[in-house]
């Protein structure tokens, strides 16, 4: 293997890996998107997906696009609940307590799918065989290519619901002036309700692609919920392409670390990245700077 | 004067409360000695729960088999166990309240060979009996005098490796480790020992416990000339690291470590884990052991009791730790009473017991007992069965 064979497979895993963190990181901008708030139990989604995925499609023998739709739907449920029984009951929210009370629905989440499914990791059944497609001297899963293109199209339904979609405008304003946007008549908890279901359905579907991949067990939302959000903070918090920019960013940054400095250091590399970013443009790659009128 | 009535009140509810619930207890049939109190600290959930929960599991079973056939000298053994959730913090915590606060005999335990080292400090001062479930060969090398270990040491794993690597005329391996104790403390070894074997290491890689995908380590492998590839860690990553190796088209043999010696492992792993070479405790081969093994009876006891016991969960080869640790620490106890330094003398006179992780013999040199003939037999993982190799 020549060195330049050797980059390309490194890219090729950067991708695989960054686009993983990527569709995580987009559950954590919808909901910043229309609360300013950081979502902790959005690994926990995540992991709900992947489990509910694996019940249905293995344990139940559904078929698998039926287990995908149901899977998606009962996370989107989820994703709702936790808005309607401890995010929206909060008399004065700001925006730390209710980070705070995402962090309280993860454990929970996380204790209650300890109990449910155990705690051994399951292997799930990937979409389309699992030999290996070759580019050029460099070899990708067909399940990565699965993952690149489901990310691929989510974000482009993502960009066109916050840009062009009268809902998507209304959970927009609502993070900017929740106030100013209900004088407007925007219903801001039922928007807030919105982004929780959809952040719940988008975390689904990352799990769903990803166990094949992963494995998948109880904890497996708490890293990936980690490096998810990172990708977001790299790329700009709320900004759609600026998570899908991130978490590519973050995986391509590993997988080169890891291959050409030192595995061993593959993480701190990562995290030295997202600190000289936040140093040098704290918003973010494609974050928008921020500007506030007194 | 109210204020105090009501005190006492409370008092006697809590009283009558507590004479309500242990008398809705069944006692035991004769055990009418005080319980010997024996401490267990085992990962019992977090990532390391594969560990932990068998072990807890095996331990619990223990005493109560023991308690059933009456007990150490009519005494009930008492387990009290706690989850250090994989975390040494928790770790250090909690061999504290074993020890003030239940004022336990001896310890069971923890899984991980990091959470273990790092009590070891308290377990030296407050003089309490050890015998630990984690695999790490620093826990009992240099020796100290209150700690033992019942699972092989990674020396032994490592030895029967790079022995099998001689006979098949392998000179250059590749090695990649999980990023924590197990991990580290196999590549030490790996490391340590390969001169004396005339193996060379042309490279080193490492992973975290949590990673997804380690194909750019082994993509910098297969730039090498590596002749085979060791893969030191516990799940899932090793999985990973064979999934990846068949994704990458590597064709060189692939070794594990004990870390992954269950069935889990084929589980996760698939069609990936074919070919695999591992070394591993002989329960998971029980069945085709030689009869004249003196291990087979035991192992198949064990699983029986156990399979028995837990429905539906499958014997592992990390329950039988605190198996053996158990059988050892009870048949001491049988000598010694409550007296902890006559226990700690006890456990270290054990000898020929067979247990389930090999044949132990301990001694004032060896807080460990066994040697890597009965601990150890390689594995090759074949259409998803563990073959017998040698």
């Amino acid at each position: 293997m020549t060195f330049v064979d050797q980059l390309l497979q490194f890219i090729l895993s950067g991708i695989t890996q960054g686009s993983i963190y990527a569709i995580v990181a987009l559950g954590f901008t919808i909901i910043y998107n229309s609360t300013e708030i950081i979502n902790f139990a959005q690994g926990e989604f995540v992991m709900l997906g992947a489990m509910f995925m694996l019940t249905l499609n293995i344990t139940l023998g559904l078929p698998l696009p039926v287990a995908f739709i149901l899977s998606v739907i009962a996370v989107m449920i989820i994703g709702v609940l936790i808005d309607i029984i401890v995010i929206s009951p909060i008399k004065k929210p700001t925006q730390l307590s209710l980070i705070i009370i995402t962090i309280g629905a993860s454990i929970f989440v996380k204790g209650v799918a300890m109990f449910v499914w155990k705690k051994d990791y399951h292997a799930a059944t990937p979409f389309s065989g699992e030999v290996p497609i070759s580019i050029g001297p460099a070899a990708i899963t067909p399940q990565a290519l699965w993952v690149i293109g489901i990310t691929g199209t989510v974000l482009i339904f993502l960009h066109i619901f916050f840009e062009y979609t009268n809902t998507g405008k209304g959970m927009r304003a609502c993070a900017i002036n929740p106030r100013a946007a209900s004088l407007l008549g925007i219903k801001v908890k039922r928007m807030v309700l919105i982004s929780f279901g959809l952040a719940g359905a988008l975390g689904a579907i990352a799990g769903i692609i990803i166990a094949p991949i992963t494995f998948a067990n109880y904890n497996m939302g708490l890293m990936l919920g980690l490096k998810g959000f990172c990708g977001a903070v790299i790329g700009g918090l709320g900004s759609v392409p600026g998570a899908i920019v991130g978490g590519f960013a973050l995986g391509i940054l590993e997988s080169l670390g890891a291959g050409l400095i030192s595995s061993a250091y593959k993480d701190a590399i990562a995290f030295v990245v997202l600190l000289l970013v936040l140093f040098m443009k704290p918003t973010g790659i494609l974050g928008k700077s921020e500007s506030k009128r007194v | 004067m109210k204020g105090k009535k009501f005190l006492l009140l409370g008092f006697l509810l809590i009283i009558s409360a507590g004479l309500l619930v242990a008398s809705c207890e069944k006692a035991p049939p004769e055990l009418t000695g005080e319980p010997y109190v024996i401490g267990g600290i085992f990962s019992v959930t977090g990532r390391a729960s594969f560990l932990g929960e068998p072990e807890k599991k095996s331990m619990e079973l223990y005493a109560e088999i023991i308690n059933s056939e009456g007990g150490i000298n009519g005494h009930p053994v008492e387990v009290v166990i706690y989850d250090d959730e994989g975390d040494a913090t928790n770790s250090v915590t909690l061999v504290k309240k074993l020890i003030e606060k239940d004022n336990v005999l001896a310890i069971i335990g923890p899984s991980l060979s990091g959470n273990t080292l790092s009590i070891i400090p308290v377990i030296e001062e407050k003089e309490v009996p050890l015998v630990s479930c984690a695999a790490s060969v620093k826990i009992t090398q240099p020796i100290k005098k209150w700690v033992f270990k019942t699972p092989q040491t990674d020396v032994m794993a490592v030895e029967k490796i790079y022995e099998y690597l001689i006979a098949n005329n392998i000179k250059k391996i590749a090695i990649i480790t999980v990023a924590n104790g197990f991990g580290n403390s196999g590549k030490e070894q790996l490391q340590l020992l390969a001169p004396g074997m005339d193996i060379v290491i042309v490279a080193e890689e490492s992973f975290g416990p949590e990673d997804t995908d380690m194909t750019s380590q082994l993509t910098v492998i297969k730039g090498t000339d590596a002749e085979a590839i060791i893969c030191w860690g516990t799940n899932p990553g090793p999985a990973i690291v064979a999934k990846n190796i068949v994704q990458l088209d590597i064709k060189i043999p692939l070794f594990q470590s004990h870390g992954v010696a269950s069935p889990k492992f084929i589980d996760i792993a698939g069609d990936a884990a074919n070919g695999i070479i591992l070394p591993s405790g002989k329960i998971l081969v029980a069945k085709e052991l030689s009869k004249s093994d003196p291990q087979r009876k035991v192992l198949l006891n064990y699983k029986k009791l156990y399979e028995d016991a837990f429905e539906g969960s499958n014997v592992s080869s990390f329950g039988g730790h605190a198996w053996d640790a158990m059988a050892m620490v009870t048949e001491a106890l049988k000598v010694s009473g409550t007296d902890r330094a006559l226990l700690r003398d006890e456990i270290e006179k054990t000898t020929d017991y067979i247990g389930i992780h090999g044949i132990f013999n301990m001694s004032p040199e060896d807080h460990n007992g066994l040697n890597k003939e009965t601990a150890f037999v390689l594995l090759k993982i074949e259409d998803g069965k563990w073959v017998i190799i040698e």
